[in-house]
């Protein structure tokens, strides 16, 4: 385990272009910014097994100063896995963070179109499981009916749930949710602990989508580091809605990292972002498996 | 550090930090840049590329500290085209061009690519390629723009051995399909603006050797922060860091 100082120092010391007036220039604040990552898949990292692969991903974690990640999704990754697939990929995700309980937590993968299968897999993992959150990815739009027994399942045990939204210009393809099918999802589960993946990909108008749905946070990875995210993100959200995530391995930690630590925002925003937040809506799940405070 | 890939004057779809020029040369500085290759975002849009070059070189002049290094844009499909190459070399002392060809309306099959690519060659001008500027799944419905095929390009660099030709804005590990004969010439570069993945620009570096690999942000469209944070994930030696961040772009200038 990395001491408080250490991580900081990762982070931000010895960089450059960090010794922004902003956030290097205390390198120990008050409160811990030790980074968690609530975007993370086995899928693209090297490796034979499960273990190897979150090895890989734990040294660059190092590198960049991250000390958990929720990981989620294993291989070959399928867009609408049937429920041995299901099972498979949670499966690697079960192995990996046994490898390194100190490093990440798991969300099980679901798929609605089979939704029986979906609800033996949360119990499995979750609910009997060391896994502490939810990841729904593009099987089917997450407006629709059968997300409401997963949500439901997922609020009784305070299990956050992260689902991949896009909003591409093109198109979205068919089972992709945008930021307008999880407002719809969030009127109807009040008490979840919702997270609008990716904050819909086309940032400027997933922000102003979810911006009067208070209760859902917004998660930023998976898209470039383009200027003016996370400004904008804080503006109109505020802080508190707003979650680091990196969609690693696809994309790296670093250029994920970069829209919050280059973001001309509050410090005391930046810790809330990178990761906070995260505690904060993890923290319910954690104290009732017994797991160490966040 | 030295940036090969900052751009000045305004984005028109969004307002950044860094986009105004005093702004910009003050952010760099403060991040320890010492020198910034630039291009022109009016060089992106205008069809008067003549006095975008010109306002190009003279707020590198007066803004630029020192710092700044400007590269012309140049488009091959507007009518002589040609005496904007010489400006940007003979007039403004420029030390390289950057084009757009996504934006400007031709693909690099274009014979008159082709000649700018030799002419640019003859007068030692490095050329910088920018194969995209944003996203395309995010771009404004009326402004959806397709990234450059750079397929075309490693055939036509064995023809042009005295070309140096930057690709920016481009990941090319992820594009092997129109990239793969490229990785494998010598005289193309690479900035790491746009290289993603978990130690992405480590194997980048790899594959195409640490010489060809140049540290670019793409900033202020970017944050800043963005590259070198990808510089510290890939943990290189500090010869293969000072390499990237510098020493590759100053022995590129000094050719």
């Amino acid at each position: 385990m990395l001491d408080r100082r250490t991580l900081l120092l990762r982070t931000c010391g010895g960089l450059p272009l960090l010794a922004t007036p902003s956030f290097a220039a205390n390198p120990v604040p008050v409160s811990p910014p030790w980074i968690w990552d609530i975007h993370c898949h086995l899928t693209d990292a090297p490796g034979a097994t499960p273990e190897d692969r979150l090895t890989a991903i734990v040294k660059y974690m190092d590198r960049v100063g991250i000390e958990r990640v929720m990981l989620s999704l294993g291989y070959p990754l399928l867009m609408d896995p049937p429920p041995a697939q299901l099972r498979e990929e949670n499966d690697q995700v079960l192995r990996a963070i046994k490898r390194w309980p100190g490093r990440a937590y798991g969300f099980v993968y679901l798929n609605p179109n089979y939704l029986q299968a979906s609800l033996d897999e949360f119990d499995r993992c979750v609910r009997d499981g060391p896994m502490v959150g939810v990841k729904l990815l593009v099987a089917k739009r997450c407006n629709a009916p059968e997300l409401d027994p997963i949500v439901e399942r997922a609020a009784a045990l305070m299990a956050p749930i992260m689902q991949h939204t896009w909003l591409k210009v093109g198109g979205n393809e068919p089972g992709e949710s945008s930021p307008f099918d999880i407002v719809e999802l969030a009127r109807r589960h009040p008490n979840a602990s919702l997270i609008c993946g990716h904050t819909g990909g086309d940032w400027e108008l997933g922000i102003r989508i979810v911006r009067a749905t208070k209760r859902l946070c917004v998660e930023i990875a998976g898209s470039n580091p383009t200027a003016g995210f996370v400004e904008m993100a804080v503006r109109e959200l505020g802080a508190e809605r707003v979650i680091y995530g990196s969609d690693a391995c696809g994309r790296s930690f670093a250029s994920q990292l970069a829209k919050v630590l280059g973001a001309e925002v509050p410090d005391s925003a930046k810790q809330l972002i990178l990761g906070g937040n995260l505690r904060r809506l993890l923290t319910p799940i954690l104290k009732a498996k017994g797991y160490p405070a966040a | 550090m030295i940036d090969v890939n900052v751009s000045l004057f305004r984005w028109p779809f969004r307002r950044v930090v860094g986009d105004d020029t005093a702004g910009l040369v003050a952010a760099l500085r403060r991040r320890k840049v010492v020198q910034a290759w630039a291009g022109s975002l009016e060089g992106v849009f205008h069809k008067d590329l003549t006095s975008a070059n010109a306002r190009l070189a003279e707020e590198c002049r007066r803004l630029g500290d020192g710092m700044l290094k400007p590269f012309g844009s140049i488009s091959p499909k507007l009518p002589d085209w040609q005496e904007d190459l010489r400006r940007c070399h003979e007039e403004h002392k420029m030390p390289g061009i950057r084009l757009h060809p996504n934006y400007q309306g031709y693909d690099l099959k274009d014979p008159a690519f082709s000649e700018l690519l030799h002419l640019a060659a003859a007068r030692r001008l490095v050329v910088q390629l920018a194969v995209c500027l944003e996203d395309q799944r995010t771009q404004h419905p009326l402004m959806r723009v397709s990234p450059v095929d750079i397929s075309p390009l490693a055939n036509l660099l064995k023809s042009e051995p005295d070309a140096r030709l930057i690709v920016l804005n481009s990941d090319p590990l992820h594009n092997l399909e129109q990239s793969q004969g490229l990785l494998s010439g010598g005289n193309s570069y690479f900035d790491i603006s746009m290289v993603e993945g978990v130690g992405g620009v480590a194997r980048l570096a790899k594959k195409v050797s640490i010489e060809r690999v140049l540290f670019g942000t793409h900033y202020p469209l970017f944050y800043f922060e963005s590259a070198v944070l990808k510089v510290r994930e890939a943990e290189f030696t500090d010869a293969e860091g000072q390499a990237v961040l510098d020493s590759n772009a100053r022995r590129l200038l000094e050719v």
